[in-house]
């Protein structure tokens, strides 16, 4: 499934800094090195607050690498640009005075150039392939927080992006609506192919929706390891488990132990 | 009693408190023999408003205050605009608006009028130069707040799709900042239309151009005590009026989009 040529992403020692209101600068991932294959589902997961959305953000082109290499398709990451869609934790990436139709429509036309004729045909598509299409002419304030996700993704499956970008998007869900949404994204994905980098905190989400888990240690971040979770996605069966207890103890190490990661995994 | 009072629909609990009001001023001019030159009872006051409207000459004053108004409003909501973005988008442009309206928006702009009358003369323009200072500084403060309150997300999920410069600003900020404008509009409104009628009565003299600030000033020297007033109804209903669209507009927009609570 995943081709041999060029990564979608790959990053070869990028390193992020802040530089705050005062000049100070803070780092808040590390030497970062790894590829996103086309097609895959690439999932970063870490402790919260470890610089996963810095990381994705730079990916998007909202952010720039201050050492490093990071290239998208082999250039390196240009402006923010439909070819990389995000979908956000938070709800207010709609356009709360556009109808769920209308965000996509009008996304559609900034983005793709689409005359709304065709905008519409491809707004109702992307409505009915995440199941929202019964809430397209309501405005965002009046959906429940999966729907407003739902309009999120067909927001940026719409554009027909080369990668998908999502910065925990069930994040902020009840359990019940997450493995729902969790569930779908998976059909989405296996029907449409899309690359996906999701961003989670969840290890039990990294493992089923993932095809490689990078694990990342706080702060700054650092790549702990990439591993490979491709052929679990029965969340019963014992390959499940085991990798559920290995993702948790390459994330529960502190931070003494991660200066000697060699000697910690023994 | 308290209880059948809320059960009643809004708008006619409303008109049964106006009646009211109504009933205990003609209650009061009737039986008390006040001298009609103190205080007109409301049925004298009905009469002049239907004269007057009649002969056109309180049609004319409502117009030409509406158009003063209007004008100043123009001029000072485009400018409070034009200030505002250019405080986003710069560091200068945020000192600028920082000190200018420290500086003139604790000032009544009525203040104002005398030195505008000596750069503009008795004509239209010194009011309109006044109203415009009335109201571009609440336009240019809730527009500024407007654009820096915006959400963060917003604004990303704005540049994911490409939008840059104007058509950012246009197609994105400019709505997500509606609420804030809105409410500028509703504040310079509010002064601009006391300024308007205030600066009227001063300007008194400015002969057939006169709006209704005018109107009330020569009722006074005539001692029309009905005709004064018939001008404050005027303004009051128009207040009342111009109010309720603002409320109309804002229940259609920003309220239908749960940007902001009905009021
Ligand atoms: N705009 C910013 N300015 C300065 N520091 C920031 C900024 N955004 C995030 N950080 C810091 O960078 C670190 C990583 O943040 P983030 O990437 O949002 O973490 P995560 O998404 O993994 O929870 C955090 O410690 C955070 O405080
Ligand atoms: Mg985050």
């Amino acid at each position: 499934m995943i081709s041999s040529t060029t990564p979608l992403v790959s990053a070869t020692g990028v390193s992020i800094d802040y530089i705050d209101a005062g000049g100070r600068r803070t780092t808040a991932v590390e030497d970062a090195s790894f590829n996103v294959q086309c097609g895959e589902t690439f999932v970063m997961i870490g402790p919260s607050g470890c610089g996963k959305t810095t990381l994705l953000k730079a990916i998007a082109g909202f952010l720039r690498p201050a050492r490093g290499m990071l290239l998208v398709e082999g250039q390196p990451a240009r402006e923010p640009g439909p070819d990389r869609a995000v979908v956000f934790q938070d709800f207010d990436q709609l356009f709360a005075w556009r109808t769920v139709r209308d965000n996509v429509v009008y996304a559609l036309r900034v983005a793709r150039k689409m005359p709304s004729g065709a905008a519409g045909k491809k707004a109702d598509e992307m409505l009915a392939l995440v199941d929202i299409a019964r809430a397209a002419h309501r405005y965002p304030h009046e959906l429940s927080g999966g729907m407003k996700q739902r309009a999120a993704i067909a927001r940026a499956l719409a554009l027909e992006p080369s990668m998908l970008l999502m910065d925990e998007p069930f994040g902020a869900l009840d359990a019940i609506t997450r493995n729902q949404l969790q569930i779908e994204l998976k059909g989405i994905h296996e029907r449409t192919g899309v690359t996906i980098v999701l961003v989670t905190h969840s290890i039990q989400e990294a493992i089923y929706l993932g095809d490689r888990v990078m694990v990342m240690s706080s702060f700054p971040a650092r790549v702990r390891e990439i591993v490979d979770t491709r052929d679990a996605t029965d969340i019963e069966s014992t390959h499940f488990a085991e990798l559920t207890g290995r993702l948790r103890a390459l994330l529960v190490h502190r931070e003494e132990q991660l200066d000697q990661p060699d000697r910690a995994a023994l | 009693m308290g209880s059948l009072w809320i059960r009643l629909p809004v708008a006619l609990r409303y008109t049964l408190l106006v009646i009211a009001v109504l009933l205990v001023w003609q209650g009061y001019v009737s039986i008390s023999h006040v001298q009609k030159l103190l205080v007109a009872s409301p049925i004298d006051v009905a009469h002049s408003l239907v004269a007057d409207f009649q002969s056109g000459q309180l049609t004319k004053a409502t117009w030409n205050t509406l158009q003063t108004l209007l004008e100043g409003m123009a001029i000072g909501a485009i400018c409070g605009f034009v200030l505002a973005s250019f405080a986003v988008f710069s560091r200068i442009g945020h000192d600028l608006l920082t000190v200018l309206s420290s500086i003139f928006n604790p000032l009544p702009s009525i203040a104002i009028l005398p030195l505008a009358m000596i750069w503009f003369g008795l004509r239209p323009e010194s009011i309109v130069f006044v109203v415009a200072l009335a109201t571009i500084w609440p336009v240019a403060i809730n527009t500024d707040t407007g654009f820096r309150t915006i959400s963060n997300t917003t604004q990303l999920a704005a540049r994911n799709l490409g939008l840059r410069g104007w058509r950012l600003v246009i197609g994105v900020l400019l709505p997500a900042a509606l609420p804030s404008i809105s409410t500028g509009l509703k504040a310079s409104w509010a002064f601009g239309w006391r300024t308007v009628v205030a600066a009227e009565l001063i300007f008194g003299v400015a002969g057939s151009a006169g709006g209704l600030g005018w109107y009330i000033n020569n009722a006074r020297y005539y001692l029309q005590t009905s005709n004064i007033f018939a001008g404050l109804v005027v303004i009051s209903v128009l207040g009342i009026l111009v109010e309720s669209i603002f409320g109309l507009v804002e229940r259609h927009t920003v309220v239908k989009w749960g940007m902001k609570r009905a009021a």
